[in-house]
């Protein structure tokens, strides 16, 4: 019962999220929001395994987070340079 | 339910907008969402690749493919009409094909009968791998996974070669 209304706060959450990442007048307002939904699907990830009585589903809430954290800094690393290839050989360069 | 309302907001919202970085990221929401769509669905190793591939590779790949052309969406040059006549029919015979289908989870349908019982029951003493998703494509399906990654392999081999060329052509301009 517990977890049925966790899961339902985190579905309100998310709406709120995708409708920022509709709406955002800037980039950065998408990508916050594009990350904040990577954390809500985690949530309800780990939400509904304990609800079905499988936590074994961390697991993949684990890879999600991962994920999560590579887009976002890809996407914002192209936004910084201009490409994704810079940043690398910078790192070698320096 | 409400997951899927929040993938059609964001589909119409791609198709909406016009610059083509915020697609990216809305692409990627688009498939974080469709992986909880997944899990609820209790397919769990599908949504794993949804994420991985949806959110992680394609959003990478399209960034490699921005930086290779411009970032604001042309206007169309033909009327949508026709594409939109032809993706409205194509959903609607689509539509109609789902009320063949048995109702989803029924144990009694083909799919569930025919081999699938096999399968679990022969998971453990047969091959010892205790998922049987593991099991099938591993092993069941050993040589068709072999081909499989031959095939990814040659085709990572040969996007290797060409990025390459292109990497070692561009100091001499």
């Amino acid at each position: 019962m517990m977890f049925a209304a966790a899961i339902l706060a985190v579905l309100a959450a998310l709406i709120l999220t995708v409708v920022r990442a509709l709406k955002g007048p800037t980039v950065f307002d998408r990508l916050l929001a594009a990350n904040s939904i990577g954390t809500g699907a985690i949530l309800l990830l780990a939400l509904f395994g304990f609800m079905t009585g499988r936590p074994e589903f961390l697991d993949i809430g684990l890879l999600y987070a991962l994920l999560n954290v590579i887009g976002t800094l890809a996407v914002l690393k192209f936004f910084r340079y201009g490409s994704l290839g810079h940043g690398g050989e910078e790192e070698t360069e320096a | 339910m409400v997951l899927l309302s929040l993938l059609a907001a964001v589909t119409i919202g791609i198709v909406r907008l016009r610059n083509l970085f915020a697609i990216v990221i809305l692409s990627g929401i688009y498939s974080f969402l469709m992986a909880s769509v997944m899990i609820v669905l209790d397919a769990v190793d599908v949504a794993m690749t949804e994420a991985s591939v949806g959110a992680g590779i394609s959003t990478v790949l399209m960034l490699g493919v921005l930086y290779l052309t411009k970032t604001e969406e042309s206007a169309p040059v033909h009327s949508p009409a026709l594409p939109l006549f032809v993706s409205a029919v194509t959903g609607a015979v689509l539509i109609y094909g789902t009320f063949g289908l048995p109702p989803f989870g029924m144990a009694d349908t083909p799919v569930n009968t025919h081999i699938g019982p096999d399968y679990l029951a022969g998971s453990i003493p047969q091959t010892g791998i205790p998922n049987v998703v593991t099991s099938v494509l591993a092993s069941y399906r050993g040589f068709d996974t072999l081909g499989e990654t031959t095939v990814i392999f040659t085709a990572g081999i040969g996007v290797l070669l060409l990025l390459k060329r292109l990497r070692r052509a561009e100091p001499d301009k």
